[in-house]
This record gives C-alpha cells, sequence and structure tokens, in this order.
C-alpha cells in the first residue's frame, strides 16, 4: 500500500489524477448531448443561423474562461512543487524507469511488443491513422454536433483506442506498473526481488511445432491470415453491402489494415495474460 | 462635478494621441463591435460573428482555446526560467536547485512552466476527442485536423524535450527510456530488424537524436535548443495556419 500511496502523491502523476475525473466528465457531457440530438434531431436551421457578435459575447468567454484556467494553474503552482530528484547519475538505474506519463501507454505496449514494433511501428500507425481519419470516413452524418446512432462504428473504434489503449494503458503504466515492469495492486508491496516464472512459449510451440524453419512459416501463416481478415471480409460482404461499395476498394484497404493493426494489441495482451503467448511469428530477421 | 469629468473624458478621447492609439469609439453598435475584432490585431483572428452554438461551453468544452492559453503560459515562464538555466551538464543541476531555493519567485516559475506544460498535454488531448465526438474533422475541415494531429505531437515532443533539463534522476530515466526506443528503429536503428551492419550505436538514429551514445551533456543541449528554440518556432508557425484554418473551413464547426 505504501507504494501506491507514494505514486499518488508524485506531483507528476497530478495530471493522471485529473484525468481519472476529467474524462468521465466530458464522457457524460457528451454522452448526454449525443442522447439529445438522436432524440430530438439535429437543431433547426433557422437556430443554427442565430449568429452573435463575438466582442463582447466570445471575449468575454475567452476571458473569463482565461481567468480561471489561470487561478487553478496558479493554485495548483502555489500548492505542489515540480519534482527534484537526485542529480543524474547514469551508472544509478532507478528500478522501474518510467517514461514521461504521456508516453506510459507506449512503455506498456512494450510488455507485449518488441521494441520495433511498440517503439516505433505502432506509434507511427497511430499517427498515420489519426491523419487519415478524416480521408477514410466517408460518413456525411454527425458533422458539428454530438451524436451516436449517425456514427456508432466511428465512435466506438476510436472510444475504444483512446480510452482503453491510450488512457487505460497510462493509468495501469503509472499505477500498477513496479520494480521490473512486473503488475503490483496497489495493496501489495513493491518487491524487487518478486519472481516471475518466466513461462512464456511461442504461439508455435504451443501447436506443437518445435523445428525452426517450420515455426516460422506457421508464424507467417498466422499473422498473414490476420491480415487476410480484411480482404475476406471484402469479397464475402461487397455484393450485398452498399457501405463497402461507398467507401471503394484503397479506402477499405487503409481502413482494415489500421483496425486490424490496433486490436492485435489488445489480442496479444489476451495471448499474453491468458495463454502466456511470447511471439505468434518467429523469424530470423523479426519476431511478433 | 459631474460634468467636468464627462468634460475630461470627452477631452481625451478626442485628442490627436487617443485617436491615434484606438482606431474605434465605444458606442453600442453593430458597427463598432465589428470593428472592435477586426481593427485589432490580438483579436482579429475571429470572425466578426459567430452562430450563438459556438460560445456554449457544453459544446467546445474551451479545450482548443485553453491549449494555446497554456502555451502562452509556458512561452512566457519559459523566457523567464532561460536567465537563470545552463544548458551544460555542470551547472543546469545547480541552477535548477538555485532556482528552487535562491531566486525570488523561482520555485513558483518553475511549477507554473512545469504544471503549464502538463496542463497542455491533458487540454491537446481532450480537445482531440472534442473535435472527434462532434465529427469536426470531416469536410471541409479534413487538412485541418491533420494539422492538428502534428500540433499533438509537437506538444508530447515539447513536453519531452523539457523533461530532461532539470538533469535529476527523474528526467535523465524519463529521457533514457523514451530515447531507448529509437534504437529498434526498423533499418535506420541498430537494434531494429533489417538494420546493415554498418548501423551501429554511434551512428544510427539514436546517436543523432541524442549526440552520444547514451544521454549525456550533449543530449542536455540538443534538447535544450530543440525545447526553446527550433519546435517552438515549428509549434507558432502550425498554430497560426491551425487557426488560420480554423476560420477559412468556416469557422467553427455546426451542424450546417
Amino acid at each position: 500500500m505504501e507504494n501506491f500511496l507514494l505514486l499518488i502523491q508524485k506531483p507528476d502523476n497530478v495530471p493522471i489524477l485529473a484525468m481519472l475525473f476529467l474524462i468521465p466528465y466530458f464522457m457524460w457531457l457528451a454522452y448526454k448531448q449525443a442522447r439529445q440530438t438522436d432524440r430530438m434531431g439535429v437543431p433547426s436551421d433557422a437556430a443554427l443561423n442565430d449568429k452573435v457578435y463575438v466582442w463582447p459575447y466570445l471575449c468575454r468567454n475567452e476571458f473569463i474562461c482565461a481567468i480561471i484556467v489561470m487561478l487553478v494553474l496558479g493554485v495548483w503552482s502555489i500548492m505542489i512543487d515540480a519534482p527534484l530528484e537526485e542529480p543524474s547519475d547514469p551508472a544509478k538505474t532507478p528500478n522501474p524507469s518510467k517514461a514521461p506519463w504521456y508516453f506510459l501507454a507506449l512503455q506498456e505496449m512494450l510488455v507485449y511488443f518488441d521494441p520495433w514494433i511498440a517503439g516505433v511501428v505502432l506509434p507511427g500507425l497511430i499517427i498515420a491513422g489519426l491523419i487519415a481519419i478524416p480521408y477514410i470516413d466517408i460518413n456525411p452524418k454527425g458533422k458539428g454536433y454530438y451524436t451516436i446512432k449517425e456514427r456508432p462504428f466511428a465512435l466506438v473504434v476510436f472510444c475504444f483506442g483512446f480510452i482503453i489503449l491510450w488512457i487505460v494503458l497510462m493509468i495501469v503504466g503509472t499505477f500498477l506498473r513496479g520494480p521490473g515492469w512486473n503488475i503490483f495492486m496497489p495493496w501489495q508491496y513493491w518487491d524487487p526481488h518478486k519472481i516471475v516464472p518466466l513461462t512464456n512459449v511461442n504461439l508455435s510451440y504451443l501447436f506443437g511445432i518445435r523445428d525452426d524453419t517450420t515455426a516460422n512459416f506457421f508464424g507467417f501463416a498466422v499473422v498473414a491470415g490476420y491480415f487476410a481478415l480484411g480482404p475476406i471480409f471484402y469479397f464475402w460482404k461487397y455484393k450485398t453491402s452498399r457501405f463497402l461499395q461507398e467507401l471503394g476498394l484503397v479506402r477499405y484497404v487503409i481502413v482494415s489494415f489500421l483496425f486490424l493493426s490496433m486490436v492485435a494489441l489488445p489480442i496479444k495482451m489476451v495471448l499474453r495474460l491468458a495463454l502466456n503467448i511470447k511471439y505468434v511469428w518467429v523469424s530470423p530477421w523479426f519476431n511478433i | 462635478m459631474n460634468e467636468e469629468r464627462k468634460g475630461l473624458k470627452e477631452k481625451i478621447t478626442n485628442s490627436d494621441i487617443w485617436k491615434s492609439i484606438f482606431r474605434h469609439g465605444y458606442e453600442k453598435t453593430g458597427r463598432r463591435y465589428t470593428l472592435q475584432v477586426l481593427q485589432n490585431v490580438w483579436l482579429h483572428l475571429h470572425p466578426p460573428r459567430i452562430s450563438r452554438h459556438a460560445l456554449n461551453f457544453r459544446f467546445t468544452w474551451c479545450m482548443g482555446g485553453i491549449t494555446f492559453l497554456m502555451f502562452l503560459v509556458t512561452a512566457v515562464t519559459g523566457v523567464l526560467l532561460m536567465f537563470y538555466y545552463r544548458p551544460v551538464a555542470e551547472y543546469a543541476f545547480g541552477d535548477v536547485q538555485a532556482l528552487e531555493f535562491d531566486i525570488p519567485f523561482g520555485m513558483l516559475l518553475r511549477n507554473m512552466h512545469r504544471w503549464a506544460a502538463h496542463g497542455m498535454v491533458i487540454s491537446v488531448m481532450l480537445h482531440m476527442f472534442r473535435v472527434f465526438l462532434t465529427g469536426s474533422y470531416k469536410k471541409p475541415r479534413e487538412f485541418n485536423w491533420a494539422v492538428g494531429v502534428i500540433l499533438l505531437l509537437i506538444t508530447f515532443f515539447l513536453s519531452f524535450t523539457g523533461y530532461l533539463l532539470p538533469w535529476d534522476q527523474l528526467a535523465y530515466w524519463a529521457v533514457t527510456v523514451g530515447t531507448n526506443m529509437a534504437r529498434a528503429t526498423p533499418v535506420l536503428g541498430h537494434e531494429g530488424p533489417f538494420a546493415p551492419s554498418d548501423i551501429t550505436q554511434a551512428n544510427d538514429v539514436r546517436f543523432a537524436l541524442l549526440g552520444g551514445t547514451i544521454v549525456g551533456p550533449s543530449t542536455l543541449l540538443r534538447f535544450y535548443i530543440l525545447h526553446c528554440v527550433a519546435v517552438p518556432l515549428v509549434a507558432s508557425l502550425l498554430m497560426a495556419l491551425h487557426f488560420w484554418r480554423v476560420r477559412k473551413d468556416g469557422g467553427i464547426s455546426g451542424p450546417l
């Protein structure tokens, strides 16, 4: 327990504590408005053409908002001091060594994937995927108001990525990871000598494959088969789905690749945590 | 008495000096409200009029504005901190200690800078969340969303480069962990897949970022320059683009 209390009190973790309240509050706010739109319909043109002068109405709001934020920041700065530990020492590695809090979701991914995927490829895909969103989301509805009914898929995917894979992993990385990057529950003592049996095996091993070359091909087949789910779904549904026809092949390839890459993370997490799978595909050049 | 005061006020507001500074009167007319915004360098990014729903906190969450405010706070406190801080391995930690114990209001200055930076990271993430939930990235705002994503990354990078500067254990190891990823860059990192054999610890992409094989004095200088000069410059340019596009793409989004 005392380790958890120390973590909570760390000044750099204040933002995460704040987000524990801010994110649910804003989700509730958005949900309420979405419910309202879904029930009552989009506001009429007449209500929207109601224009007001920026000065004084908007400028006043901005001014009041700025004052409140500066007040909060001022109180925060007076109450809580920025951390300063001992002088840096390259020979003295703290255990655990943690990245800044906003990168802890990435560091958490390192548990499940090798650094080249968790640290380079997946962040690259997150960035590329975020930029691609407006170009692959061809749904013209739900522009400029909160709604759930008119764009459920987009909302579910984004909220899953943002809330679960970014915020929750960040919180896990901050509060539950202790020495050796092992999971410690808040009430547990951080034992630096905690013994964790390394019983993870590769997926091919679980299937009884002992030969490296066969294992390589097996892993390749599994990963290729996973990403082939995209094209399979496309050809299966193309004839009957107007959505797929409107989306077009290029957009579909991008959507399905990004979607499958994103879902690969929770799949790998489940495989690791439930079945002790180390790698799905072991090749002479890289492991996935 | 009141008459006198009124006469004095008119004398001042009608003087050549006053009129040369303030380009409009203060009558309560729509024309003046428009001029107030159009003729003011600080306000002219706004349109003269906006739809009423854009005033609604429940709709906008104010997060974009708060992000910009946090950037301004870090810029001002950052410049003040630069007076007291030397990005040299021998001095850096001592300078931060001096800020805390010797310099009047130094601790407050440092706190404000750090918490504003953290606040900016939170508000920029919430801003993106709001923009997604309201579908505001949709036509014609696609490109501005892309600019926003780059600004999000820049915010992370600004915060990350600043994290090293106190030069304490927290800073040193957070940055060591953060930059260790670059080792594993495919092709360009010495531990990454498909790295050619002549890519080593001393010439890969991580070396370029750190200016050494470990986080050291040259990393401190590099991060300092990135943090105080290069990245804020790029951020300012992209912010100008971002705000300008908000205006040109039809103002704040609404269901029309």
